[in-house]
Order: structure tokens, then C-alpha cells, then sequence
């Protein structure tokens, strides 16, 4: 039998076929060799696990259920299921690989955690993770976000995080990753960087998604229990791509299973600078560190970006989904601006769930998918809750009737 | 013998000045890197300006956004830097970010350099390994030089590594940090220029972040050949009017206080 998927990718460089890799200055490259290095002997070991278990069982409430949505699948035929990440400790995915990556700073001795956000989730994720472990917090996230997720901003400081606002360029997600590495180049050695989405140099694309496949691990196993076999669609936003690869995680090797990554569209797919859709019309380029599909103009610099949902406005996606694209096991589509926000009202209506604008993405797509095939089962990463969005929504798009 | 090792050869106490390719103004360039050498600086490293630069602090960073507004590019930058060996002939060196360098074709890069008279390149996030492994010989067929960085972290083993695959000199960063001109030398940075003076490299080294004014740089030309300064450099041409007279008295405080 040939070697799993996992033991394949990444490689011992950092690969996921040609993406991934680290470039970075050399100030950091002593470091993300001795994160690699604790990370293979200090997470793999039994010790760790069972903390990490621990964790996830009693504090963040693991496992999250798998939800069949009733009235949802009623009106749009098919059957839809969400993983409920959004009843995750504090309303997200983040936090599954936010407390791995402050447990292994913990064992290196690290005093400080720093990080970017976009939507504020993965900043109250890693906030929550310091507060838990005794470190200190802080987050660097573009003024134009502070702005759009103000409830996010404050549930940071309150856990005692410092917010760094990021000033320059279009003051957003890329924006918030340039000044939290530069910051972290200022103290590599007290300070680690626990990026939010499985980008980055090696071995944070891998590290990243190890923490998520519980996500993955969790729903395969619950979908099964509820309905005797394997889903026929599972379906996730991607920004960065870390609740995607949580839940694809467990299925990629099920060749009967579709996968679909759902990518901001933006108000416009057709113009650059008014959506984020990477895999959909980037093109092979190295940004933060790592070789992947890249929004770019012919110079090589990143091409601005726009999403409704301050989560997904990337220009980079990880590594491991430019390979899953060039493989063609997974499909990557996207849903603009309007169908994130029909979705949102239409979950929270007909299920008294309101997702975040990201996960909304993802049942947009959801919705197609069923209308398209009224017979097949269909599995949503819902990757969180949509309370930090709801102010921003009703304010710019209204109440339906 | 090409115009680097040349200079290392014959000169010390080598003051090399870092600036932003387009900064402040598109067509700058020309007239900085004249003035520069008229003035007495040894080595000049053009910054090709990248919208998300790792390896550089605020200074840096602000200068690269402007020159891409003002319309910068590695194609643009070659075009200026065409007729430079006509009037110039101190080395030039071309920092910048392999992601532009890619777009633009590595192989092309390389013979453009050449081409002009740019005796070397940094480009800081380049994988050594890469390097090694791709590019070297290109690089080396083309007589460009390679310049890579060192940190206090990077260990003996690596350092000696990089010393047997450059050949012009290693670029010590003075600390664990990003660019940025700060006051004087702290105690763990000199034991780190003394750790790596002991191993007897066949490159001699320049220091590099950190240096900004006649007392840091007469400190660094202690331990080494001399010393890059690029973050005081910048903010005084962003505060200059006149860029003939200001860089003159830039570099006569550097060189005499
Ligand atoms: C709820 C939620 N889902 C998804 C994302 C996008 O990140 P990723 O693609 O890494 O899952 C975010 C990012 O902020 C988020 O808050």
C-alpha cells in the first residue's frame, strides 16, 4: 500500500507538491527549524495529546455536534448537514489549532504570542488560548477591520490582548500579517507567531491543519453514526484555508466524496480588487513565506482584494489547497457578497442558526449544490457564529421582509 | 577581478548606503547614486520595492509603497540603470523580494544585472538551499555575486556553508530584527561579531540594520569591513530638498561626525 496522504504532505522541506516551502529572511529561519523540530517531538507525544484532548473535551466543549438542517433542506431539496464549529469556545474553528499552537509555545518556553486577524476570530481564538495559558497576546489587525468587527476588537481586549491597528496599504487581512511579522522579527526568540490559517512558511500550513483535523475527524465519524455512510458533498469557505482543510482532512483519501472550497467572489468575480478569489484567477506566486496561488499583477506585487467577510480577503491561499487544486480532488468555486448574505438570512431564519459571513460563503454554495442534485447529501463546515457580524449586515444590507 | 572583491581588496572602513529604488521620486535614482559616490560612499544597494517586505522595518516599508505609486519596477529600475556604468563606477548591488524577481524571470534577472553592471544581489527571503540547489550556477555563469545574510541565530555550521558559496561578502545583521536605524551596539551584538570573526571566513562581512549615524558605523569598522546604512539614509532623503547638498552632509557626518 502506498503512504498515506498525511506521511506524503507536506515533504520534509515544507512542500505540498510545488507550493509551500519557507521563504523567509534568514532571522527567521533558526527559529521555524526549531518550531519544526518541537513540533514533531513535542505534539506527537503522548503527553501532549492527552493535554490537548483534555483541552478540547473540557474547555472548548468538543466534540461540536453534526446538525441536519430540517427546513433548509426542505426548501432546497437535498440534505444538509452543518458541523457545528460555531458552537466551538468562542464561536469558531480558531480556537482547535490556536490552543495547539499556545500549548506548544508554552512547552518552548515562549513568553508572548502574536498574530493577525482578520474578522477578529482567529485574534479572540489566540487571546483566549494566552488568557488560558498564562501568556501575553498581541494582535495586529487593519483599521478597516477594527472598524467592521468591533465586538471582535473588544472581546480581545477584554481577554487582555493588545490590538496593534495596522495603518498602511488597504488596511486589512495582508496588511495585519505584514506588521505581525514584523514584529515578531523584532523578538523571534520570546515571541512565537501562531498565524491563523494553515499559510505561512513550513511547518505552519501543516502544523495549522494537524490542529484542525479534529474538525474532520469528529464529523466523519458523527455523519456516519447519523446516517450509515459517507457524505456525498462536504463543503467549506476558504480564506486562508484552515477550516477547509480541517474538515477535508478526513475525506481526501474517500475518492467518493466531493469536496468544494467556496472562495469570496466579492462584489465582482470579473474585476481585480473587488473580490478574493485566489484559486479561481491567481496564479502560482510567494507571499508571507510560502509559494502558492496568488492574486497578482505582473510585477509580482499582490493585487488588492475585497470581501464582504474580513475573514476570506487574502490574496494567498495555503499551499496544501493550491495543490488539492492542481490534483483536482478538491473543487473550488465561489459566491459573491450577495449569495453570502441571502444565505445568512436564510440559515438564520429557517434554523435559528446566524452564521459568520465566512461560513456563509460556504452554504451558499450548499444551497446550489442541493438544488443541483436534490438526491445527495451535503456536509457544511459551519465555521462559526455570526454574532460579530450582525451589526455590519443589518447596517449595509438591511432587514429582509 | 570584479568591482566588489576589488573594493573589499583595497578599502576599509567601506560605507555602503542602502536606497529605495523610485524613492522619492520615480527618477531619483541616477542622481542619488552619482551624488553617493561623488560624496565617498564605497558600495551602493538599490532597494527594488516590494509591497510586503519580511525583512524590513517601517522606514523601509513606507519608502517601497511610495516608489510603487510612483510607478517602480524591477523592468522600470533597469531601464534607469542602463547607462549607470557610463558615469558610476562603484559596485551596485539590488536588493529586493524573489516574488517580483520570479514574475520577472529569474534567468533574465541575472543577465540583466550583468548586463548593466550590477555586480550583486540580495534578495532575503531566497531559500539558501534554493539558491544551491537552482540558481547558483546561473548566478556564477553570469559573474552576478550572491549576497546572503546572517543573523545571531544562524548557526557556525550554516555560516560556513553560505562562506563557501558566496563570493564578495556575507551580510552580518547586527540584530534579531527587521530594518531600522537605533542608537549604539548592545554587549550580545558585539559578542556575536566576535563569535563570527573567529571563524575565519574567506568573505569579509559588512554589518548591516541598525547603523545610522559616525558612532555606530566607526563602532562596526571594528569588527568588520564596514557597515550598510539604509533606514537614517531614507528618512533623510524624505525630508530633503535638496538632495546634492543634504547627502553630502549625510555622508560627511557618517565618515567625520
Ligand atoms: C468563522 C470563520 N470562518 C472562516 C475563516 C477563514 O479562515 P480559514 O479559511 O483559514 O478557515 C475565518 C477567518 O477569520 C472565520 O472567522
Amino acid at each position: 500500500m502506498s503512504k498515506s496522504y498525511f506521511k506524503t504532505y507536506p515533504n520534509e522541506k515544507g512542500y505540498f507538491g510545488e507550493y509551500g516551502g519557507a521563504y523567509i529572511p534568514p532571522v527567521l529561519e533558526e527559529e521555524m527549524r526549531k518550531i519544526t523540530e518541537a513540533y514533531f517531538k513535542i505534539s506527537k507525544s503522548h503527553e501532549f495529546i492527552s493535554q490537548l484532548r483534555s483541552i478540547r473535551k473540557h474547555y472548548q466543549g468538543r466534540p461540536t455536534p453534526v446538525y441536519y438542517c430540517n427546513r433548509l433542506s426542505e426548501k432546497y431539496s437535498g440534505r444538509i448537514y452543518l458541523k457545528r464549529e460555531d458552537l466551538n469556545h468562542t464561536g469558531a474553528h480558531k480556537l482547535n489549532h490556536c490552543m495547539g499552537e499556545a500549548l506548544l509555545a508554552k512547552y518552548l518556553g515562549k513568553k508572548r504570542l502574536i498574530a493577525e486577524t482578520g474578522a477578529g476570530q482567529h485574534g479572540v481564538a489566540l487571546a483566549t488560548a494566552a488568557a488560558y495559558f498564562g501568556l501575553e497576546c498581541e494582535i495586529h489587525m487593519g483599521e478597516v477591520d477594527i472598524k467592521k468587527e468591533h465586538p471582535n476588537v473588544v472581546r480581545m481586549k477584554i481577554l487582555g490582548a493588545e490590538v496593534v491597528p495596522v495603518t498602511h496599504g488597504l488596511k486589512t487581512l495582508k496588511e495585519a500579517v505584514d506588521s505581525a511579522f514584523e514584529a515578531y522579527l523584532k523578538d523571534p526568540i520570546n515571541t512565537i507567531y501562531c498565524i491563523g490559517s494553515v499559510v505561512g512558511p513550513h511547518p505552519f500550513p501543516m502544523m495549522v491543519r494537524d490542529f484542525q483535523r479534529v474538525v474532520g475527524i469528529e464529523a466523519k465519524e458523527q455523519f456516519f453514526d447519523m446516517t450509515g455512510e459517507l457524505p456525498d458533498n462536504v463543503v467549506a469557505c476558504v480564506g486562508g484555508g484552515s477550516n477547509a482543510m480541517g474538515i477535508f482532512s478526513a475525506f481526501i483519501e474517500d475518492e467518493e466524496v466531493t469536496l468544494y472550497g467556496v472562495e469570496p467572489a466579492g462584489r465582482d468575480l470579473s474585476v481585480i480588487g473587488e473580490h478574493a478569489a485566489t484559486i479561481t484567477h491567481g496564479s502560482p506566486g510567494i507571499l508571507h513565506g510560502f509559494k502558492c496561488y496568488t492574486l497578482q499583477d505582473e510585477k509580482g506585487e499582490p493585487a488588492p482584494v475585497y470581501s464582504v467577510a474580513s475573514g476570506l480577503d487574502y490574496p494567498g491561499v495555503g499551499p496544501e489547497h493550491s495543490m488539492l487544486h492542481d490534483l483536482k480532488r478538491v473543487k473550488y468555486s465561489s459566491a459573491t457578497d450577495k449569495d453570502a448574505i441571502d444565505a445568512f438570512y436564510e440559515l438564520s431564519r429557517l434554523e435559528g442558526i446566524i452564521p459568520a459571513l465566512e461560513s456563509a460563503h460556504a452554504v451558499a454554495h450548499a444551497l446550489k449544490i442541493a438544488k443541483e442534485h436534490p438526491r445527495q447529501s451535503i456536509l457544511v463546515n459551519l465555521s462559526g457564529r455570526g454574532d460579530k457580524d450582525i451589526d455590519f449586515i443589518v447596517d449595509n444590507y438591511g432587514l429582509p421582509k | 577581478m570584479n568591482r566588489i572583491n576589488q573594493l573589499f581588496k583595497n578599502k576599509k572602513d567601506i560605507l555602503s548606503v542602502y536606497f529605495t529604488a523610485g524613492y522619492p521620486n520615480l527618477n531619483d535614482t541616477n542622481t542619488i547614486i552619482q551624488s553617493l559616490e561623488k560624496n565617498g560612499t564605497d558600495l551602493v544597494e538599490i532597494g527594488m520595492p516590494f509591497s510586503d517586505p519580511l525583512a524590513d522595518g517601517p522606514t523601509i516599508q513606507a519608502s517601497s509603497l511610495t516608489a510603487l505609486k510612483n510607478g517602480m519596477s524591477i523592468s522600470k529600475l533597469f531601464e534607469q540603470l542602463k547607462e549607470v556604468r557610463k558615469t558610476v563606477s562603484i559596485p551596485i548591488i539590488l536588493m529586493g523580494y524573489i516574488n517580483p524577481v520570479h514574475k520577472f524571470g529569474i534567468e533574465k534577472f541575472i543577465n540583466k544585472c550583468a548586463e548593466v553592471g550590477v555586480d550583486g544581489v540580495i534578495i532575503p527571503d531566497l531559500p539558501f538551499n534554493e539558491y544551491y540547489e537552482e540558481h547558483q550556477q546561473l548566478f556564477e555563469n553570469a559573474g552576478v555575486t550572491n549576497i546572503f545574510l546572517i543573523t545571531p541565530q544562524t548557526p557556525d555550521a550554516r555560516i560556513k556553508l553560505i562562506d563557501d558559496n558566496t563570493k564578495g561578502f556575507i551580510y552580518m545583521v547586527s540584530s534579531a530584527a527587521v530594518t531600522g536605524a537605533k542608537k549604539g551596539l548592545s554587549e550580545a551584538q558585539l559578542a556575536y561579531f566576535t563569535r563570527v570573526n573567529n571563524l575565519n571566513l574567506k568573505n569579509p562581512t559588512l554589518i548591516g540594520f541598525g547603523i545610522g549615524d559616525h558612532e555606530s558605523f566607526t563602532e562596526a569598522c571594528k569588527y568588520s569591513k564596514g557597515a550598510i546604512i539604509g533606514s537614517a539614509f531614507i528618512k533623510m532623503l524624505s525630508k530633503s530638498s535638496n538632495f546634492e547638498n543634504d547627502i553630502k552632509k549625510f555622508i560627511s557626518s557618517i565618515r567625520n561626525n
